[in-house]
């Protein structure tokens, strides 16, 4: 099938590479201890979201809504939040209600940061109350990505003190949207340097738990409020995301301004470079060495990424995807001889081609194609031109790999067409590990499929 | 499991048959707060339009609207495939301000240059019915401009129910119907409404009504094209499936071309033989219709039976939990389920009217849980203390499901795998069967401590 290409001042956008940004404030919610998601608008943004969010991880998705109607969306949704909020604690308990907005709500200009106020006030069990954090995401405005780092800093600005520290120094983690198993990688990692790591968000147990022996409203695990509320006190933030740290405020620089917490922003730790960055980084933090596990971890990628090189070096891929993970991608290809000849994104910051850039040898430069704030049918019309070898990116690529004959490797979100969207690993040298090992068999695999011979002997 | 509380304002939705005289509560736009199962108005209208797989739909709005429902339907085509992708005007901050229109009118132009649709379809979400931008008028222009019909769906998601999206859509159809010549229509012709294709279900169906001797004029929608629609008004009868989606055009058919409509299911052996025999009967003046109707029933209920009767034998006492979104699907499948030797001990539905739960009443045994618009809370409950064995519902429900360690099928609009007309009765039991005997079922933990009660 033939696309309509964008002309210079296009305005349809076809099968889109982002999501709207309650998604990502909803995400960022779902990794709260004792947390229940409210979209603030009409129902199908937050069904939709379910049912989107549930086919990456499989896992019950309760988003509350405070369900618009006709009248809501001419008087305004003061009522209706109130009411939400009722509801919620009456069938929930919660400790918190992260609220999101949507783009009716917003549209509307509902004062919702007022509501929440006022809800407050007329309370009559003041000491029942869950906590309320609000967040603004009109989609309008951004993709996802926002609406999730915009969830992180209003939990660390709505709940955050001047915290006592207990034994073991605090360390605050903002590491983006990433796996539930990056999430468990990065917990681990911060233990192992001695450190009490304060992950936000946290949906490791909460998207990525056992079955259960009894439903549970609210599923177990996450950050637990008392531990955000200790960020203020930690010794230190690692934010992690490359366009991230080309924010002007985040949590971590907040907590810096407020709290003297040392930020340190680094990109996504993928691949070795970015990997030994978030080391030394904790090394330094922690006053401790890098302990020897990681080092093991590392010389045995180094290792493997030796023996597989003839088969990657000068292969040509395209990333596509969230920002800071192409960012990330784009660095590691670079390291094991992978041209990312194509990185394309549909979010929009303006800072995607320089931060590409700045992981990609310059060299490699003239060999890359980057495309921000693009949608599917773009990508794959560059595509078309370019011929690649291998696509890197969530699962919407498939339409595009079926028809190019260009095989998928499904990273990131959504993976909605295979199992393990949440056990895929992308950070640490285990996720460059992981990634390396996939690559590296794809190739083999198409080379071995494609030859007369099919030789067994590598 | 009582520890789960129910909303005193939800209590109205759910009845346990043999308790209490039977009055449902229905209808009820959501409330506040609750996490309900339900969609918006765009999405009903999503529904019904999506599977005209020759029309350009577009959706005019913020960009999630879209990006939701790309490609997430499994109705098939047998030609173009225009509707498996995703189109969105992607209404940025200044649009906001300043009004999509120029932006919808650009899109409109550039898409129907290059894609030739054969119409196209408008989507209005919700912030469009706020800032207040003539769809209608960009329609009108561009229809004018291009010569396809540009039909604008008034589906902003907050003005009503999905339900209401189902008549959004069906104003937008019927301005297509009458559009075509009905020349080649025979006297002997159906319409098959509220037939959506998923998985081929639409062409399964066609073939019976083919066979029996009946010209299929137009399925609406599943594998649509916008000139059957044209000229479905030449047909002697609509015969529309689902209680809600399709009504509302069958209805305006009646009164404008007089078309009378007859209400079928095609779940299950017994409705979908029906759905044959309702329609033969339509037709007296041709008793070859009837016979062949027979012979139709008879060879494909031959060619299914031995594997469903191996199937039964597995199933057979075990208990099942049905959540669907119309209430007219949940009566077939109760049938079904009860063929298949299973019980059913919950059923609700996204949608359904106060006669559609007065006949879910009668159909089911007593103790059985009846539920309007439940939400996932409300479900755990009841499918643990029912002790069910499979659940029957769309994709949100499904780890609902899981966790509890209870088989899973989907019977929504997102399956890939037709579960209508006899070989789907098929496919459905085999689909039961492959679930609820799995062995996995043997280490979940709710199901463990349900046995040892
Ligand atoms: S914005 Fe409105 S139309 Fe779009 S998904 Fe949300 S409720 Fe539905
Ligand atoms: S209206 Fe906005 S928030 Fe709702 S689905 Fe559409 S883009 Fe997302």
């Amino acid at each position: 099938m033939k696309f309509a290409g964008k002309t210079d001042n296009y305005a349809a956008t076809q099968n889109a590479c982002n999501l709207c940004s309650p998604l990502g404030a909803a995400l960022v919610f779902k990794g709260v201890s004792n947390c229940v998601p409210l979209l603030h608008g009409s129902q199908g943004c937050s069904t939709y979201i379910r049912r989107y969010m549930i086919s990456h991880f499989k896992e019950p998705m309760d988003i509350a809504c405070s369900n618009f109607g006709e009248h809501t969306a001419i008087f305004g949704g003061g009522a209706n939040i109130k009411l939400a909020i009722d509801n919620i604690r009456s069938q929930y308990s919660p400790e918190l209600i992260g609220i999101a907005t949507t783009c009716l709500s917003e549209t509307i200009g509902d004062d919702v940061p007022m509501f929440i106020r006022s809800y407050k006030e007329e309370c009559e069990d003041k000491e029942n109350l869950p906590a309320l954090v609000h967040v603004s995401t009109p989609s309008y405005q951004g993709t996802h990505m926002q609406g999730f780092h915009g969830a992180v800093r209003a939990l660390v600005e709505t709940l955050a003190e001047a915290a006592e520290t207990g034994d073991k120094p605090l360390l605050n983690l903002f590491p983006g949207m990433v796996s539930p198993s990056d999430l468990r990688l990065l917990k681990e990692i911060a233990a192992d340097f001695g450190m009490e790591p304060v992950l936000i968000p946290d949906y490791s147990d909460t998207l990525n738990g056992p079955l259960w022996t009894e439903y549970q409203r609210i599923p177990e695990g996450g950050t637990t409020i008392e531990a955000i509320k200790s960020t203020g006190g930690a010794a230190a933030s690692l934010e992690c995301g490359m366009i991230l740290a080309g924010e002007p405020e985040t949590a971590g620089t907040w907590l810096d301004k407020k709290f003297s917490v040392p930020a340190h922003r680094i990109g996504l730790p993928i691949g070795i470079r970015e990997t030994d960055k978030m080391m030394d980084i904790l090394a330094e933090v922690s006053g401790n060495p890098i302990p020897d596990k990681y080092l093991g971890q590392r010389g045995r990628l180094l290792d493997a990424m030796v023996d597989g090189h003839k088969h990657l070096n000068g292969v040509k891929a395209a990333l596509f995807g969230e920002e800071d993970l192409v960012a990330g991608l784009a660095a590691f290809c670079s390291e094991i001889g992978v041209i990312p000849a194509l990185c394309a994104t549909g979010g929009g910051a303006g800072r995607f081609e320089k931060t590409i850039k700045s992981v990609v040898p310059e060299r490699i430069h003239r060999k890359m194609e980057i495309m921000e704030d693009v949608d599917f049918v773009t990508i794959e019309k560059a595509l078309e031109k370019t011929g690649v070898d291998l696509l890197i990116g969530h699962s919407k690529g498939y339409a595009m790999s079926r028809r190019l004959k260009t095989p998928l490797l499904r990273v990131g979100f959504p993976v909605h067409d295979r199992v393990n969207g949440s056990r895929t690993l992308h950070l640490g040298y285990r996720g460059a590990q992981q990634l390396f090992d996939r690559i590296v068999n794809k190739i083999i695999e198409i080379k071995q499929d494609r030859s007369d011979v099919g030789y067994t002997y590598m | 499991m009582s520890s789960i509380p129910i909303l005193k304002s939800r209590e109205a939705q759910i009845h346990t048959k043999g308790e209490k005289p039977f009055d449902m509560t229905c209808g009820k736009h959501s409330v506040a707060g609750s996490v309900s199962q339900r969609a918006c108005v765009f999405c009903g209208s999503r529904v019904v339009l999506y599977p005209i797989a020759d029309a350009l739909h577009l959706i005019h709005g913020p960009i999630g609207c879209a990006a939701y429902t790309w490609d997430i339907r499994g109705a098939l085509s047998s030609g173009p495939q225009l509707h498996r992708l995703s189109f969105s005007t992607d209404l940025r901050e200044r649009d906001v301000i300043f009004g999509g229109e120029k932006k919808l009118e650009a899109a409109l132009d550039e898409l129907i240059d290059h894609y030739k649709p054969k119409a196209a379809f408008v989507y209005s979400t919700c912030i469009v019915g706020i800032i207040g931008d003539d769809v209608a008028a960009v329609c009108r222009k561009i229809e004018a401009k291009k010569g396809i019909p540009v039909l604008p769906v008034h589906s902003e998601g907050f003005k009503g129910t999905k339900k209401d999206g189902y008549k959004a859509a069906c104003d937008a159809l019927f301005k297509l119907v009458g559009k075509g010549s009905t020349e080649g229509v025979s006297p002997i012709s159906i319409n098959i409404l509220g037939e959506f294709n998923i998985g081929g279900e639409a062409w399964l169906i066609k073939e019976y009504y083919e066979r029996m001797g009946v010209q299929v004029v137009s399925v609406m929608t599943g594998d649509g094209r916008v000139d059957q629609i044209g000229k479905s008004h030449g047909a002697a009868l609509n015969v529309v499936q689902c209680s809600g989606a399709l009504t509302f055009l069958a209805e305006m058919m009646k009164e404008e071309y007089g078309t009378p409509y007859i209400r079928v299911s095609y779940i299950g052996i017994d409705d979908m033989a029906k759905s044959l025999y309702d329609v033969a009967a339509r037709f007296p003046d041709n008793p070859e219709i009837m016979e062949r109707t027979r012979k139709i029933v008879r060879e494909e209920v031959e060619a299914i039976l031995p594997e469903l009767n191996e199937i039964r034998k597995d199933l057979e006492g075990k208990k099942a939990a049905i959540y669907v979104g119309g209430a007219f699907k949940a009566f077939s499948l109760i049938k079904a389920l009860n063929y298949l030797g299973m019980k059913v001990v919950l059923v609700g539905s996204q949608t359904g009217n106060k006669e559609d739960y007065k006949t879910l009443q009668e159909m089911c045994d007593d103790g059985t849980i009846i539920l309007d618009d439940a939400n996932p809370l409300e479900l755990s409950k009841y499918i643990i203390e029912k002790d069910a064995d499979l659940f029957i519902g769309g994709v949100k429900e499904r780890p609902i499901a899981f966790k509890m360690g209870i088989g899973f099928c989907d019977h929504n609009h997102e399956r890939k795998i037709p579960l209508a007309g006899f070989r789907g009765m098929l496919a459905f039991a085999r689909e039961v069967h492959t679930s609820v005997t799995s062995p996995v079922w043997q280490f979940c933990p709710a199901r463990l401590g349900n046995k040892e009660k």
